[in-house]
């Protein structure tokens, strides 16, 4: 049996990091709010915005528009949203594992943008190639943090450089649960029945000044959304991981403390049994 | 009260909140291809804005006004909504800063370098000159 010196040190050790883990909790707690308020603020402006590049796009189906075809190049591009802190449990492992899991992006193709250190360090680690690293981004997503981390890569997409735009992001669905999502922004593809749906809707649109120049205008303010989505989706979820995180590794410390407790007070009781009985045999020896 | 069937929904959108909405008799703001005036029972239209001022008249009502920067409006016959990545209420414009990237943005066009994105410039200038003729 440990020594009652032993199991204190060790009770005190645990104690200070349930102090630590809890105050993190709190801390990622208000983040979260904060983060999902934005998050749910920011809802209607992509579902807008989703809608009509559908409708849009219903309707265009016989134009050549260069954001519309493939491009030449193999490389793909993904943008790997994660956090730049760890702590957050299987937050940041579980986007990794998405593009690495991937079919659709063999290593040797992919280039990533990676936002988020945890995700460009795993990454790299793997052998992908990082071609920009915006870590610094994730602290607090500004609209003109998306614009131009968008302006970026639809330059090196019309430049030629790479073929397609994947982005891995986690999707914050609610406090509790979150789902990494890996979609493909570029060329842009919907299914047939969103597109009917759409069709459907909304008859006759007009376009001006016309539907390319629309379109060429709209595109990028499309996929600047998705992207402002994204990492304000991301960094709720991060706050959601850390804080579902925290929590167990709180009540987890409570669990080894009355643990120790109980094995604490079991080797008091024990000491100062063997204690008694040293005094009565030394006792009676004497008598 | 506006006539009922005059009066048709209003919305602006913008990435960080709802920024307006409400019904309207008539909307004004500025597009690409010029300025607009939209009343009710408009053909369905997708069109690209440019910096403007928007003006949403609503009978009995005072007007509302604010500055919109760039995006694109759907207008449907019933319903008009401003996808707009910039949106402002005059109070919120601040005039020393316009009055400052209108000096700046003039200074760059007066001075055309390589350096110079012209195009950019003459966006900027824009921006200013409607958040400063907005908070008049």
């Amino acid at each position: 049996m440990a020594s009652m010196r032993d199991i204190k040190r060790r009770k005190g050790s645990i104690q200070s990091t349930q102090q630590i883990t809890k105050a993190m909790k709190l801390v990622s707690t208000v983040k979260l709010q904060k983060a999902k308020n934005r998050a749910e603020q920011t809802n209607p402006y992509f579902n807008y915005m989703y809608q009509t590049v559908t409708s849009m796009l219903a309707k265009s189906g016989t134009i050549n528009h260069p954001y519309l075809n493939r491009g030449t190049s193999a490389k793909k591009a993904v943008i790997v949203i994660t956090s730049n802190r760890g702590l957050a449990g299987g937050y940041n492992s579980n986007i990794t594992k998405l593009v690495t899991g991937s079919d659709a992006l063999p290593a040797k193709d992919v280039e990533v943008y990676a936002i988020g250190n945890k995700g460009k360090e795993a990454l790299e680690r793997r052998g992908y190639e990082v071609k920009m690293d915006g870590s610094g981004i994730i602290e607090s997503p500004s609209y003109a943090d998306a614009a131009e981390l968008c302006k970026r890569v639809l330059g090196d997409y019309t430049a030629g450089e790479i073929g397609e735009i994947y982005l891995a992001y986690t999707h914050f669905k609610n406090t509790v649960s979150h789902e990494p999502k890996l979609i493909k922004l570029l060329p842009v593809e919907f299914d047939g029945e969103e597109i009917e749906s759409a069709a459907a809707s909304n008859v006759l649109m007009n376009y001006e000044p016309n539907e390319e120049e629309a379109l060429d205008m709209i595109i990028p303010k499309y996929v600047t959304s998705l992207f402002y989505g994204a990492l304000v989706e991301a960094v709720a979820s991060e706050n959601g991981a850390r804080m579902q995180a925290m929590d167990s590794a709180t009540s987890n410390a409570e669990e080894m403390i009355s643990d120790l407790t109980l094995k604490y007070n079991r080797a008091r009781q024990g000491s100062i049994t063997q204690e008694l009985t040293e005094i009565i045999a030394g006792a009676s020896a004497i008598s | 009260m506006a006539d009922d069937s005059r009066v048709f929904q209003v919305e602006i959108i913008t990435p960080d909140r709802i920024f307006h909405t409400g019904g309207a008799t008539m909307i004004e703001f500025n597009t690409a291809a010029g300025e607009l005036g939209v009343y009710k029972r408009h053909i369905p239209l997708t069109t690209v804005l440019a910096p403007g001022i928007v003006k949403i008249h609503n009978d009995g009502e005072e007007d509302v006004v604010a500055a919109v920067h760039s995006g694109f409006a759907e207008i449907l016959p019933d319903k008009v909504t401003l996808l707009a990545e910039v949106a402002e209420w005059p109070q919120e414009i601040d005039k020393n800063r316009a009055e400052e990237a209108r000096k700046r943005a003039e200074e760059r066009l007066a001075h055309k370098t390589e350096a110079v994105d012209v195009k950019r410039a003459e966006f900027a200038l824009r921006k200013a000159l409607v958040r400063i003729d907005l908070s008049k």
